[in-house]
């Protein structure tokens, strides 16, 4: 059995920056990532981001991932796993890990969960259909691998997700016919929204796909408008010819080892799903068990890199390290995060949070 | 409706316009920023103090037109390829129109291309006259194109023929 000081598991924006903040304070860190590369999500993110300087302003996601990935590399401190699945928590402690075939087991003083999140989904006749895709597999198909899903695609879900893979299929020279979200308004940046739609693509909100067609793959979709409640309204329908259906419809935290280690959950509808109950520096109600990033609730990428900093701070100052900087260092960064949350954009993640902390008094 | 269609309203677009005077001196830019989110690059991209501080990281540009020179180093700084820089003083009868542009091809200087309006509709021919990345390796590139004056505030995009 492998022992290490601080295990992260992800390595993806937060894992990434959790593993440098806890490392920075003489920490040292096992940091595990599923995937051949460092990076998560980063690694498709073909724009630029929001925020500021601090959290890569301007840069595209995919040049953050070089750039932490480097310095993680670089770190002395810091011990990389790719290619590595965590496969459960045991009471004792130990985490079961595998890598290409092989079984390990690895004790933490100390574990970061950085998991992030799963692509939620929706039920509609023939939703099974091949080329009915999550819009992050998509993306993960030709941003990473390089291969166009199809040439005529509809992309179901108006928010971040769905607006920017709408671009980037755009960018890949793909026709996207229409974006179609359920809800009243669009959940993106309108930013994002008002640049693929000036590229052409019409956006339709309270609409909704009533059924997928196909005999072997995806062939069309039947569209119609919806009321308040939901419901399709007689007369709307109109039928889409794709060879694609992208779905982006929110994401689920992936929390699975956090309920194996027996961390409190809360299930918070603003931020995903279940999340566990956690302080400001994003320890779980399990002594020296901390999230960070999507994992924690759903957010965006900037929110994620200053949450895994906290965690990884604290993390280290628990173990003993930091004991003089900490103070000042978890200050500035709690600062950053509220900065980024005290917006009209932020008003879910904060109605979210709210809703967390009442559940964490009330367990307490 | 923006948060319902993504294209702004008329309302929101005559906001953010800087003033006749000032667009008749010269190249201005023009932020079609309106919704508040955590985002600051147009303001420390700005070399010239023409976007006002930030005192919140939400907060939406604020401008000072008169120190605008038109140089568009915030184009490919802003994330939401929201800003834009127009010249009514370019001619006559034409304005030139800077716009960010992160697609394949890229046109040549000297192509004739669709000028698209806001909600992706051709509204006329524009002729391409400069190209350049927007920063050195920078694969956002700022187009500046020769429109009719009564589009230069219409045009957003362009439709390149494959």
């Amino acid at each position: 059995m492998d022992k290490t000081e601080i295990l992260i598991v992800g390595s993806g924006p937060a894992g990434l920056k959790g593993a440098l903040a806890a490392a920075g304070q003489g920490a040292r860190v096992t940091l595990v990532e599923r995937d051949p590369f460092l990076g998560g999500q980063l690694v498709k993110q073909t724009h630029m981001f929001f925020g500021s300087k601090e959290h890569y302003a301007s840069e595209r996601g995919f040049k953050i991932a070089e750039k932490l990935g480097k310095a993680v590399k670089e770190d002395p401190n810091i011990n990389i796993y790719e290619n590595t699945t965590v496969l459960g928590y045991y009471e004792d402690g130990v985490l079961s890990l595998e890598k290409e075939g092989k079984f390990s087991t690895i004790k933490p003083e100390a574990l970061i969960m950085a998991t992030g999140a799963q692509e939620n989904t929706l039920m509609f006749p023939n939703c099974d259909l091949p080329s009915i895709y999550g819009a992050g597999a998509v993306q993960t198909l030709m941003n990473v691998h390089g291969i166009l899903p199809g040439k005529k695609v509809a992309m179901l879900g108006a928010g971040n997700i769905g607006v920017i893979v709408s671009y980037q299929l755009l960018q890949a020279g793909v026709e996207v016919l229409a974006i179609i979200e359920a809800l009243p308004n669009i959940g993106a940046y309108h930013v994002h929204a008002s640049k693929v739609r000036r590229m052409g693509v019409p956006i339709w909100t309270s609409h909704t796909v009533l059924s997928a067609h196909g005999r072997e793959t995806l062939e069309k979709i039947t569209v119609a408008e919806i009321d308040a409640d939901f419901k399709p309204l007689a007369g709307t329908e109109k039928e889409l010819e794709v060879d694609v259906l992208c779905i982006a419809v929110g994401l689920t935290p992936l929390t699975e080892i956090l309920f194996q280690a027996g961390c409190r959950m809360a299930y918070i509808p603003e931020l995903g799903g279940h999340v566990p109950l956690c302080d400001e520096t994003l320890e779980t109600s399990v002594k020296n068990i901390f999230v960070a990033g999507d994992v924690s609730g759903i957010e965006e990428a900037s929110a994620a890199m200053v949450e895994g900093t906290l965690a990884g701070l604290k993390a280290a100052y628990n173990l003993g390290y930091g004991r003089d900087s900490y103070g000042e260092l978890v200050k500035a960064a709690r600062l950053e995060l509220d900065a980024l949350r005290r917006g009209p954009a932020g008003e879910k993640i904060r109605s979210g949070l709210e809703r967390l902390n009442l559940a964490g008094k009330e367990a307490s | 409706m923006l948060s319902k269609s993504g294209v702004p309203e008329k309302k929101q677009i005559e906001e953010v316009m800087p003033s006749k005077e000032r667009l008749a001196s010269g190249p201005v830019v023009i932020v079609e920023c309106f919704q508040e989110i955590p985002c600051d690059p147009c303001y420390t991209s700005c070399k010239q103090g023409c976007f006002l501080p930030f005192e919140d990281i939400n907060d939406l540009p604020r401008m000072d037109f008169e120190k605008c020179n038109g140089c568009g180093i915030c184009i490919g700084a802003c994330p939401g390829l929201a800003i834009f820089i127009v010249d009514e003083t370019y001619s006559e009868n034409q304005a030139l129109l800077s716009i960010p542009w992160e697609f394949k091809p890229v046109p040549a200087e000297g192509d004739i291309v669709e000028g698209l309006n806001r909600k992706g509709e051709t509204v006329g021919q524009v002729r391409v006259k400069k190209v350049r990345p927007s920063a050195k390796k920078s694969t956002t590139h700022v187009l500046t194109l020769e429109v009719p004056k009564d589009l230069a505030h219409e045009v957003r995009s362009i439709k390149v023929k494959q």
